[in-house]
């Protein structure tokens, strides 16, 4: 019993019938996890993406550090420096909200660059072109380059919210109860690991299908001259 | 000459250790129409690019309208790097049409032509597209003031190109090789809205172009750049016909031939 629901481990099907509501929790927790680890992940991203572009060395060189190292160590690392040691200096989350932060904390260093490949691909005489009309930086900005950017932008995101979804697994490792971690708990108690496994998998094949065709469609609805803001 | 709105006077730009422009001298009068032609890489976006404040200078000074256009005039009366709110002030004077156009493809033609009257020159939303279906009436396209960038032709789009830099009101138009990237029967139409403008204004205009009878055509004076400096000018009809440097003669026998 988990979550207050029977298991029927009659025969394989009765199991898979019965540990479905359960599961249908982990995946409820494994959605919550991706969409806050992404919102993180959105805003911190636009964050160092500004700071990295910062006309000062000062600023931008730290952030560079910063998102370098957010890249290239694992997930793991990170997760387990926010579980075992932020306590340490009485700062004390819950499984939650750390795996979520952790999630956010290593995509809006992959976030960061997206944005900057969407500003950086609006070509140059646009820019020109905004400041021979003698339009403000800001103006030029928020007007002619971020609309451009949003088409290229949005695409490239798209992608990272279904492999922020597929690295929600590894928040188990501090007990969050994502889908994998429930199948692992079924598995333990019923002695049969390979049917909610199976089912977190197809599971898993269903959701990014879908996020997948979602990403293409918005896509394609995005027009590609850019998106007019009011 | 009457008083000069351009003034180049002993210019340099170097991009690294190139030197584009080296001690340029040019000068332009009030609405003068200058056509400058010249081998590729001679220089002559740049001269075009500084005047945009696009491309600064390595050395020399550049006047507009009377005023130094990189430089600021200190309290001591010495010349200091301009600051952000001068070079503002003088880009007010200019304006460029630009070899690819660079229209907002995000914005309708008279977004794109109402955009800058409205955020930079205050004017109300109402003016603003007064103005903006007066200038695409001049330049034919009425019917098209709906429509996005990538919906018309390339004609179409350098003409409202034209039309998005005389909604400022510059006293100067730059003109960066405007009908070069056009498909050749799309040239005509828009150098008929240049030729409108060169007969009709009192505008002052520098055009860099590659088509000669076009040149002869609307200008007063031609300059014939090579290598960073003016290396022959005069009336077309004279520097045409009987260009007295070898290299200019060099230059258009090779232009016109091809
Ligand atoms: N941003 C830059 N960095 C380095 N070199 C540059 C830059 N812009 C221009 N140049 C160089 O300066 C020289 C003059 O360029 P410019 O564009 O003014 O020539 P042009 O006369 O307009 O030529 P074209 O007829 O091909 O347009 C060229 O050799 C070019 O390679
Ligand atoms: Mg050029």
């Amino acid at each position: 019993m988990l979550f207050g629901f029977e298991w029927d481990t009659t025969n394989g099907w009765t199991l898979a019938v019965s540990i479905l509501p359960i599961l249908m929790r982990g995946l409820w927790v494994t959605l919550q996890a991706t969409v806050l680890g992404f919102a993180i992940a959105m805003v911190l991203g636009l964050v160092l993406a500004a700071l990295k572009a910062a006309p000062s060395r000062l600023v931008s060189w730290p952030a560079r550090g910063v998102s370098e190292f957010l890249r290239d160590t694992p997930l793991l690392i990170q997760l387990f420096f926010l579980y075992y040691v932020l306590p340490e200096f009485g700062i004390i989350l819950p499984a939650f909200l750390t795996g979520a932060v952790a999630l956010g904390l290593q995509y809006s260093a992959y976030l960061s660059e997206v944005y900057r490949a969407g500003i950086e691909a609006v070509p140059r005489g646009q820019h020109e072109a905004a400041r021979a009309l003698n339009l403000a930086p800001r103006r030029t900005f928020s007007r002619i380059v971020v609309p451009q950017a949003i088409p290229r932008i949005v695409p490239a995101m798209g992608n990272y919210l279904v492999s922020i979804m597929k690295d929600v697994p590894v928040l188990s490792v501090v007990t969050v109860l994502e889908m994998l971690n429930v199948a692992k708990i079924i598995g333990d108690r019923t002695f049969n690991y390979l049917v909610p496994l199976s089912m977190v998998g197809g599971l898993y094949l269903i959701l990014t299908l879908v996020a997948a065709q979602g990403v293409r469609r918005l896509d394609r609805a995005l027009p590609k001259t850019g998106i007019p803001l009011k | 000459m009457t008083d000069p709105i351009i003034r180049f006077d002993k210019v340099a730009k170097r991009f690294g250790d190139i030197s584009v422009l080296d001690g340029l001298d040019f000068t332009v009068s009030r609405g003068e129409k200058v056509t400058i032609i010249g081998p590729s890489g001679s220089g002559k976006s740049t001269i075009l690019r500084i005047l945009m404040t696009l491309e600064d200078i390595s050395d020399g000074t550049v006047w507009v309208d009377g005023e130094p256009l990189w430089h600021e005039k200190a309290g001591d009366g010495t010349l200091k790097p301009a600051s952000e709110a001068h070079l503002h002030k003088m880009r007010g004077k200019l304006g460029m049409v630009f070899q690819s156009f660079n229209l907002f493809p995000h914005m309708t033609v008279l977004r794109n032509i109402t955009e800058a009257p409205v955020q930079v020159l205050g004017l109300s939303k109402p003016e603003a597209k007064d103005r903006a279906m007066g200038l695409l009436d001049m330049v034919g396209l009425s019917d098209h003031a709906e429509k996005y960038p990538h919906q018309m032709s390339g004609g179409q789009q350098q003409r409202v190109a034209i039309a998005r830099a005389l909604a400022m009101r510059p006293d100067i138009l730059l003109f960066d090789e405007p009908t070069s990237a056009l498909d050749p029967e799309l040239v005509g139409e828009v150098q008929e809205v240049i030729r409108k403008l060169a007969y009709e204004h009192d505008l002052t205009m520098l055009l860099v172009t590659h088509e000669m009878r076009f040149a002869r055509e609307i200008s007063d004076r031609v300059c014939f750049i090579d290598k960073g400096s003016v290396h022959e000018e005069g009336a077309p009809e004279d520097l045409f016909t009987a260009p007295q440097q070898p290299r200019t003669q060099e230059f258009l026998r090779a232009v016109l031939d091809g």
